[in-house]
């Protein structure tokens, strides 16, 4: 993936797919935090709220994580 | 082809042939002065849409390197518009040298005002008017943006004026530069017009951009200008482009860069004169 900060949102060119994604927060951070390694609704809330205010704990990562599957982004595994 | 005509047009070369010899001789006309290409990249046929359309009724279908299937033809009269909608398409299609969006520029000092927008916003008008007051025209249709160095490159077509723009620019142009009147097309009523002889002698020579515009006519709104933010240029170009999806990360690596690097405004205006102005405050604001 190649990221581009654009004012706040982040502009995202996947290569698998060729396909380009604007993202709002917390989605950039989501992904940073995936990246360490794959994690649970709930490890990925515990990972991103050490550095970031998290309303909604695991119940809002799970959200977040559907639509950025649904877009290609993550996967299950 | 029965009748045909070689043209360059900034970096690309084209050969547009017809059947008919009115389509070719009414382009030979417009594009007076416009050099021969050493090699063209693409070809336009006008042909008959049936074989016997050639003198029954003549309809004239648009095709060439690529084509668009379900693309409707063009009675004889508006052969002109065919060559020059066969044009768009060759480039729509098939341009991949370049990051091509569907914008007019500008230039002065080396450097490059983009200005995109819907059809009918007027870019295309405001490129034209700004061409006849201090400003070198480079395009009125595309602007082809080069990958490597960030550059624009020039794309003077002949400017296709429509409607309420022809007597705008009638006003600024002498007559023998406009094309025919065009009645009764898909669009309206059209007159071609031909770019000042400097835009044509300098076409191989490309500009930095330094500014976007999106300008907006609208006679009922009081002009004004507002900053856009980064992302939705972002956006608003990946959708003005033709080919930003087939280029991939070229494309986002050269668009981005743009959008980071340059202002961006909307400007909206209700006359030339005033849509001017703007640009000229904006380009002293700027310190340009």
């Amino acid at each position: 993936m190649v990221r581009v900060e654009l004012d706040g949102l982040t502009a995202l060119f996947h290569r698998p797919s060729g396909m380009t994604h604007i993202l709002a927060p917390p989605a950039p951070q989501l992904l940073d935090a995936l990246a360490e390694s794959s994690a649970t609704a709930a490890e990925l809330a515990e990972r991103l709220g050490r550095s970031f205010q998290i309303d909604g704990g695991a119940d809002e990562m799970a959200a977040r994580l559907a639509e950025l599957e649904a877009a290609g982004l993550v996967q299950r595994v | 082809m029965k009748h045909a005509l070689n043209l360059q047009v900034g970096p690309v070369g084209f050969r547009v042939g017809s059947d008919w010899r009115g389509p070719v001789a009414a382009l030979r006309a417009l594009y007076r002065g416009y050099p021969e290409p050493d090699v063209c990249d693409f070809s336009v046929r006008l042909e008959p849409e049936q074989p016997w359309r050639r003198w029954l009724k003549p309809s004239v279908a648009i095709r060439g390197d690529y084509i668009l299937p379900d693309a409707a033809p063009l009675a004889l009269p508006h052969g002109l518009l065919a060559a020059e909608m066969g044009m768009n398409l060759q480039m729509a299609l098939g341009q991949k040298h370049y990051l091509l969006l569907h914008a007019s520029a500008v230039e002065r000092d080396g450097k490059a005002v983009l200005m995109t927008g819907a059809s009918g916003s007027g870019k295309s008008t405001l490129a034209a008017m700004l061409g006849e007051h201090g400003w070198r025209f480079m395009g009125d249709e595309f602007a082809l943006l080069d990958f490597d160095t960030g550059d624009l490159h020039p794309f003077p077509r002949a400017i296709s004026l429509k409607n309420h723009a022809i007597y705008a620019m009638a006003e600024l142009a002498s007559s023998e530069r406009f094309g025919p009147w065009l009645r009764g097309t898909p669009k309206g009523t059209i007159r071609h017009l031909r770019p000042r002889d400097e835009a044509i002698a300098r076409m191989a020579e490309p500009a930095r951009p330094v500014l976007i515009l999106f300008p907006r006519f609208d006679k009922a709104v009081p002009r004004a200008i507002r900053p856009v933010g980064a992302a939705e240029v972002f956006v608003r170009l990946t959708q003005a482009s033709t080919n930003y999806v087939a280029l991939g990360e070229r494309s986002f690596a050269a668009l981005t860069r743009l959008v980071i690097n340059l202002p961006s405004r909307a400007i909206d205006y209700s006359d030339g004169s005033s849509a001017i102005e703007m640009v000229e405050a904006l380009w002293a604001e700027l310190g340009q």
